[in-house]
């Protein structure tokens, strides 16, 4: 069983009773309610425990791209890539991950994907969304209609960029290129491990499954309703006649573990509430543009992730409902080591993508439950598939070839003619005090 | 009566709906299509020839991937009109099919004897921007299409079936549609117009909704500007959808421009 502690990034301080002031968290969330003096200590936050994750024996850590909101400040999730790449050691870096039809031409995407695996040494997961309809529709004006194809389009031209030998003209719908010549190309060859998030579109499972790409479902409707994506990726798996190879499927899991049921209710319940009440307040008319979903995914009964239905499934919800309905999985290491061996087993995962930041969860409480996790539940878990192979992590240089980077200490450089002491324990207590 | 034609040997198979007889008249819907009850075409057949397609992608016409923007539209309507033996027509236009009436009569001078735009789509004024219909639940659509959104004829509009699987049947179809749209207005309904508007050649009557709150009445002016040929008539208590709002009203204003 593989972990990858996947962070959100979201914006910790939107006001109460925001649901009842703005229509949504996303696409016209007012600008002024974003503080970058705030932004900048919650990314370097965030950063920390990305990277204290590859401390902990995490195997993967897991940005994503979104725009325009106050759910996850990752416009560019390869800049967060980048930042940690030089500070984490073992850990694969989960970029999931670049919305490519969004960019022209998209072998800026392989580029940079190259860049980051060989400043990794090879520890690139390169992901591909459609991405959402708020972020690709509506906040970057991509055509409804066209966008999948579009996106297929630039799927082909970003493995060909990593695949042929040689320079060669691309001649698409959507983009043309003369030459196409990638340099650098990827360390991983010939590329990173391609893992697909996706909503629950139903043609995401025949793509995935022809491509050989891992299916990472992200829902946050939990493992119970999650089921029946899953169960619709291993019919068509199965019909294909394709290996139901648990790493093949990632699930994403909100994870809230405490020393007891009881703690884990008082420490994160305020938290789970502003996560599903703030940062999943989406104006339905941005959930779901016309053409956004395909006829087949809407009859399939899908229900789009955010919007009216998604919030209305969540009305009223108390916190035990959430844990009892399985959106979230809580409390002791001992109650989250069986609902979550429960959840994998019922899922056929073996890569879960775990949430254990959301919404307004301060440092210190973050840290405790990525410690606890990682000494109480992670180990029992390990060995949860041992009849298949993982061929979906990356395949990363052997330690000994892989560069160190040159040590500093950044307490002690100067700015401006005196010494600053950032990372002291004043510096890092202002840093997440409002 | 509802009639099917196969154009470019099957490649589209055009659902229309046909009425009456003498000079021909092509009627284009605007981005919700036609409803299946449209009496103002059957009573424009008392003096017309009335032709109204639906555009592919819509109702039971396919071909839809075929279009994908206005240039292939206003190709497709220059074959079907050569496939149905009318060179040219009268050409009223609604919105969306209003914008696709002025490419059509753009891209080629001789096929438009008059242009009836009606609350059409095709330009962008960023004084005055056109809401986001896209983003619109039906309820909230209804405030913007009608001038009294309590009126009967609004609340039909708006009206949302009881049964599950007529509301998924529903909404599959109103995506459809609105897909098909998107390719000409999404995100900001403005593919270039402009650039080719002056170019055109028939007399073209500006037909408006006094209190259409989707494409407002200011936006006639910039038709105005741009055509060679215009008048311009407001319809009192009309919303974006006179048609069906003040069909007497705008029938008149329609036959007596053509006839006159």
């Amino acid at each position: 069983m593989k972990f990858t502690w996947f962070h959100l990034m979201p914006y910790r301080y939107l006001p109460d009773g925001f649901k009842d002031k703005y229509r949504s968290v996303w696409v016209d969330i007012p600008r002024d309610l974003y503080d970058p003096r705030i932004g900048h200590r919650l990314y370097n936050d965030y950063l920390d425990q990305l990277e204290l994750a590859d401390r902990l024996g995490f195997d993967g850590l897991g940005v994503n791209e979104h725009h325009q909101n106050g759910y996850g400040l990752m416009p560019s999730p390869n800049i967060m890539a980048a930042a940690i790449s030089r500070r984490t050691r073992n850990a694969a870096l989960v970029v999931l991950g670049n919305s490519i039809a969004l960019y022209n031409p998209p072998i800026r995407v392989a580029e940079e994907f190259a860049m980051l695996d060989v400043i990794s040494g090879g520890r690139l997961v390169a992901g591909f969304p459609v991405g959402t309809s708020m972020d690709v529709n509506f906040c970057y004006g991509e055509v409804p209609a066209t966008i999948r194809e579009k996106y297929y389009e630039a799927h082909d031209l970003i493995l060909r960029s990593w695949k042929e030998p040689d320079v060669f003209a691309f001649n698409g719908k959507y983009t043309k290129l003369r030459y196409v010549n990638l340099w650098p190309k990827p360390l991983q060859q010939p590329h990173p491990p391609i893992w697909i998030p996706g909503g629950g579109s139903v043609e995401t499972w025949d793509f995935c499954a022809d491509h050989g790409h891992q299916y990472s479902f992200l829902s946050y409707f939990g493992y119970k309703a999650g089921k029946k994506v899953a169960d619709g990726y291993w019919n068509v798996m199965a019909k294909k006649g394709k290996e139901l190879n648990p790493y093949s499927l990632g699930f994403a899991q909100v994870i809230a573990v405490a020393n007891t049921d009881k703690e884990a209710e008082e420490l994160y319940a305020p938290h789970m509430d502003y996560f599903y009440n703030r940062c999943l307040h989406v104006y339905n008319g941005f959930a779901d543009a016309p053409g956004y979903r395909t006829p087949s995914t809407i009859r399939a009964g899908i229900v789009a992730q955010v919007g009216k239905e998604a919030s209305l499934r969540r009305e009223g919800l108390t916190w035990k409902d959430f844990v009892n309905e399985g959106y979230i999985i809580a409390g002791s290491p001992k109650t989250v080591r069986e609902r979550l061996t429960e959840a994998m087993k019922s899922l056929n995962c073996g890569h879960l993508m775990m949430l254990q930041q959301i919404g307004s969860m301060p440092p210190e409480l973050v840290r405790a439950g990525m410690e606890l996790f990682a000494r109480e539940v992670m180990p029992h878990m390990r060995g949860l598939w041992p009849n298949f192979q993982d061929k979906w992590s990356p395949n990363p240089l052997p330690e000994p070839e892989r560069a160190m980077p040159a040590p500093i200490d950044l307490r002690r450089i100067e700015t401006n003619g005196k010494t600053t002491h950032a990372a002291s324990p004043a510096a890092h207590e202002s840093r997440s005090a409002k | 009566m509802k009639t099917t034609h196969q154009i470019r040997d099957g490649k589209f198979s055009v659902e229309t709906w046909e009425f009456g007889s003498g000079e021909p008249l092509l009627y284009l819907h605007g981005a919700g299509g036609l409803t299946g009850f449209d009496p103002f075409l059957e009573e424009l057949g008392k003096d017309f020839r009335v032709i109204a397609p639906h555009l592919p992608g819509y109702g039971e016409s396919t071909g839809g991937e075929l279009i994908e923007d206005v240039v292939d539209a206003a190709l497709f309507y220059h074959q079907l009109m050569d496939e149905l033996g009318i060179p040219s027509a009268h050409i009223v236009g609604h919105s969306m099919g209003g914008m696709l009436a002025a490419e059509t009569a753009a891209l080629d001078i001789h096929r438009a004897k008059k242009l009836v735009l009606v609350g059409s789509a095709g330009f962008w004024i960023d004084e005055h921007p056109i809401p986001d219909f896209f983003a619109l639940d039906l309820s909230e659509l209804g405030g913007y299409l009608f001038h009294d959104p309590t009126s009967p004829i609004a609340q039909l509009f708006m009206a949302i079936p009881d049964d599950q699987e007529q509301l998924v049947e529903m909404y599959v179809e109103r995506t459809r549609r609105l897909a098909m749209a998107s390719k000409f207005l999404w995100p900001i309904p403005d593919r270039g117009l402009k650039k080719r508007a002056h170019r055109i050649a028939a007399p073209t009557l500006l037909l408006w909704g006094e209190s259409d709150r989707l494409i407002p009445p200011v936006y006639a002016g910039e038709f105005a500007k741009r055509i060679k040929t215009t008048s311009t008539e407001m319809l009192k208590a009309a919303g974006h959808l006179p048609m069906y709002e003040q069909p007497e009203a705008f029938i008149k204003a329609v036959r007596n421009y053509l006839k006159g």
